[in-house]
């Protein structure tokens, strides 16, 4: 059995009297990509956001590498190891696309009294920003100003920056949105390349790419897991078909 | 960031600095006296600047922190006997720095139109508590009638009562907190600013606690608007409540807005530009009769540059530098779909 | 304190609440929906004083001396007024940032502030209540109430009662409401967003000015009346939540209260205590009591 980084044990989190997320519970392994499917609606970015800490008052327990982070607020979980993408294209669209991986980076190196050094002359961040972009497929961008660039240049960018943090644990939220094909399967090669040292939970509505790459399928439907189980075995089950797979197709 | 804060800020300020360095030589004692106002009213718009064009907080209640300063430096000066400068400026900075920490550490939970006012609020309290109590003399204030000295081993370096010593001591002050900002600005604590300024979220997701740096910053832009407090208030050796009501924290504001939000320069700029245009709708040379109306061409002059100069005064050069970098951009996405 | 002073106290409090209702609800209304920070509103309620007080001796001249009269032609010029003043100024402000709407208020405040300086002078001015409501109440042996400061209260209650029917029957309510919300919704609806803008505009104008009349008997009229209103309208709509009515209400008379009491109980920290209350209900709920609704 692979090792666990991330494990979150009955997560639960209402919006007054909503139940957004109900009784959840999963568990990231390093080497593997664990898709999260479902229906719009259905929970999948709130638990992200009661993983990374983004949203306060949730039930349950998130640990990382065993450690209970879930009194944790977000900047030291993000700190420890625990990166995210936005659904929605979260850059900072005046900076140039360097500055905004480099900026995700100084957070590894934060130092904010050192105030003789220029940012921008910052090798730790700077080196971890490059290599950040080259694997996100973004070098020779560097100098462009990232809210001016093509959709999918942006949603890599979106990736490059969670890279750049250096993190463990990558909490995807539909990363190949409004992508077309080529960068699709670009994105889907980064991913696999990304799989033997990181625990990636992949949150995605194209079920190709899903089965695909993933090798371990849960499925949530308001709120709650239905399924949880390899591609093969979710493909094959038929509560799934009839709540979710069904509807789609 | 870069491209912002590097090449042409720095010329404007070296001739900046050469300009006021000689001022004194070519203009009348009325003009430096002026200009001095003028300088100490620059650092206060920079502290600002700090909050509003380096982190997007729009603080409506600056003047606090101003004021703060002035009075606790004419609250503990001797009262027969002249201060230690260093120990009274250190005293006033650290008084504004503590209230800002108070304050801060309430108000940052707010966001948007909220903060502005909940900024103003707590002015609008610092205000009520000097002018109600009798705290610092009421509303009739209090004054400062022995200006602070420096002595290092018996000798006295320069003597602020002397109004061109006061001036180049308020220059170096004014320098000094320029290019400390301008360090600040580009350093990592800078840029983190700059990156809450236009993503908070995306920040704390990368690891950094935001709340703090915003405390950071608001209370090293409460102590900078203590120096320019303690300046005011060893000037003009009084103070009173108006120094910390709300007509200050808008005319401060001002100051930044119409300069620029977002370039240090433009705090500068926006300080000398409000005052000077007020000193000539209100002199009668120019204006005649109509210069008791002054506030009327102000008001009128404010409207239009809002109108005109969305980006204030020193927008011009940036938005033309934007345009032209969004061109070469457009060329080269354009070619590399080309190839 | 006894009863009757507690009785007076109360009154007054109401009354001071009521009348921060009217200015505060539309400065409520043009936050909420335009997204923009007025700070020129103050200048509408001085700009109402300064009509009951400039108006008056226009009305007797032609019509006889009418204080109704003064009110209802006040309130046209002022609604006018506040229709023209959109067109002109506010309605580039909407996608402009906080800043700038600051910036271009804080202008509009200087020149509103000359003008009057211009055409009514400097000095202090008393406005007469109309005679028929000239009287007093008497509470106990040796105190009364003014009649004129019930009929503020009344008036107050009246307009707040028509404001509630006007946003909870009509059509044009509706919209209100919808834009009070959800300001991007309305936009995406297809409604004339320009004209219900320039409506709610004149009408927060209107309400505005309508407290300066009616509180100039009682308050004279002087420079600068309108900027201790603003801040204390500020206060109020940040209390009671963007773009709320009832929570501007609810607030109004919490901060008359609140105020009315604090001069009498603590007059050293008289100004203090409405800032330290609107401290602790930010500090409590950030986005005030009532957002948007």
């Amino acid at each position: 059995m692979r090792e666990v980084l991330l494990r979150a044990t009955a997560i639960s989190k209402t919006f007054g009297g909503l139940i957004a997320v109900d009784n959840v519970s999963l568990e990231l392994r390093r080497g593997e990509i664990h898709a999260l499917i479902g229906t719009n609606g259905a929970g999948k970015s709130t638990l992200i956001n009661v993983l990374t800490g983004e949203l306060r008052g949730a039930n349950g327990r998130v640990e990382l590498d065993g450690q209970d982070i879930s009194a944790w607020p977000q900047h030291r979980r993000a700190r420890a190891g625990l990166g995210r993408s936005y659904q929605r294209t979260n850059i900072f669209p005046g900076f140039t696309v360097f500055e905004n991986c480099r900026l995700a980076a100084q957070a590894g190196h934060q130092r904010p009294w050192s105030l003789a050094q220029a940012a921008g002359r910052c090798a730790v961040s700077g080196g971890a920003a490059q290599r950040a972009l080259r694997l996100a497929g973004l070098e020779g961008h560097e100098h462009r100003l990232a809210g001016i660039m093509a959709h999918g240049q942006q949603r890599q960018l979106e990736i490059a920056m969670c890279l750049a943090t250096a993190p463990r644990v990558l909490l995807l939220d539909e990363p190949l949105a409004g992508m077309g094909a080529e960068e699709t399967v670009r994105m889907l090669e980064l991913l696999q390349g990304l799989q033997a040292d990181h625990a990636i939970l992949l949150v995605e509505h194209d079920m190709d790419a899903v089965f695909r790459v993933s090798s371990q399928v849960t499925v949530m439907v308001d709120g709650k897991v239905l399924a949880s189980a390899a591609p093969e075995a979710i493909r094959a089950n038929p509560a799934v078909q009839q709540a979710y797979l069904g509807g789609a197709q | 960031m870069r491209f912002r804060f590097a090449r042409l800020p720095m010329a404007f300020a070296l001739f900046a600095l050469v300009a006021l360095a000689a001022l004194p030589w070519l203009a009348t004692p009325y003009m430096v006296d002026l200009t001095t106002k003028i300088m100490i009213m620059a650092i206060f718009a920079l502290s600002l600047e700090l909050l509003v064009g380096g982190t997007g907080l729009v603080s409506f209640g600056h003047a606090a922190y101003f004021g703060v300063a002035a009075y606790a430096a004419a609250l503990l000066a001797p009262k027969y006997d002249a201060a230690s400068l260093p120990l009274l400026f250190a005293i006033a900075v650290l008084a504004a720095g503590a209230y800002a920490l108070v304050v801060g550490a309430l108000v940052l939970r707010t966001r948007g139109i909220y903060f502005i006012m909940v900024t103003l609020a707590f002015a609008q309290m610092a205000y009520y508590i000097f002018h109600d109590t009798k705290v610092g003399g009421g509303s009739d204030g209090v004054y400062l009638n022995i200006k602070p000295e420096l002595t290092i081993l018996g000798w006295k370096p320069f003597n602020l009562d002397n109004g061109l010593h006061f001036y180049f001591f308020t220059l170096v002050l004014l320098a000094a907190v320029f290019v400390f900002l301008t360090l600040l600005l580009r350093s990592r604590f800078g840029c983190a600013l700059a990156g809450i300024r236009v993503n908070e979220t995306r920040m704390r997701a990368a690891g950094f606690p935001t709340y703090s740096y915003k405390l950071a910053a608001f209370v090293l832009a409460g102590m900078l608007a203590g120096v320019a407090g303690f300046l005011f208030a060893a000037k003009d050796g009084f103070v009173n409540p108006e120094l910390l009501s709300w007509h200050q924290s808008g005319a401060v504001l001002l100051m930044v807005i119409l300069g620029g939000a977002g370039r240090l320069h433009g705090a500068v700029v926006g300080a000398f530009a409000l005052t000077l245009l007020q000193e000539a709708f209100a002199s009668e040379a120019i204006f005649g009769s109509f210069a008791k109306h002054w506030q009327l061409l102000l008001g009128a002059t404010i409207i239009l540059a809002v109108a005109l100069l969305p980006e204030g005064l020193t927008g011009v050069a940036d938005e033309i530098r934007a345009w032209r970098l969004r061109r070469r951009d457009a060329g080269q996405s354009a070619g590399a779909t080309d190839a | 304190m006894d009863l009757a002073t507690f009785l007076i106290q109360c009154l007054n409090a109401i009354q001071y609440g009521l009348l921060l209702f009217l200015v505060a609800s539309g400065l409520t209304l043009i936050f909420g929906i335009m997204g923009v920070i007025n700070l020129a509103h103050g200048s509408f309620y001085m700009m109402g004083a300064y009509f009951a007080y400039g108006l008056a001796p226009f009305v007797a001249a032609w019509f006889g001396e009418s204080f109704v009269l003064t009110l209802v032609l006040g309130l046209a010029l002022a609604v006018l007024i506040g229709y023209a003043l959109e067109w002109a100024f506010f309605s580039f402000l909407y996608r402009r940032e906080h800043l700038q709407q600051v910036l271009m208020t804080y202008g509009l405040i200087l020149v509103f502030e000359e003008l009057r300086s211009i055409l009514a002078g400097n000095d202090v001015h008393g406005v007469n209540a109309p005679a028929w409501l000239a009287g007093s109440i008497p509470l106990s042996d040796l105190m009364t109430y003014p009649v004129y400061r019930l009929f503020i209260s009344a008036v107050c209650v009246a307009t707040g009662l028509v404001l509630y029917v006007v946003i909870r029957q009509t059509r044009l309510g509706m919209m209100i409401r919808a834009g009070a919300s959800n300001r991007e919704m309305v936009q995406s609806l297809g409604i004339n967003i320009r004209l219900l803008y320039r409506i709610v505009f004149a009408a927060g104008v209107g309400l505005a000015a309508l407290a300066g009349m009616i509180a100039a008997p009682v308050s004279t009229v002087y420079p600068n009346m309108g900027s201790q209103v603003l801040i204390i309208c500020f206060v109020v709509v940040v209390i009671g939540g963007i773009g709320s009515i009832r929570g501007a209400l609810v607030a109004s008379l919490l901060v008359g209260i609140v105020d009315t009491f604090g001069k009498v109980l603590f007059p050293e920290g008289a100004g203090v205590v409405v800032y330290l209350l609107m401290a602790v209900i930010l500090l409590w709920r950030p986005e005030g009591l009532f957002r948007s609704g």
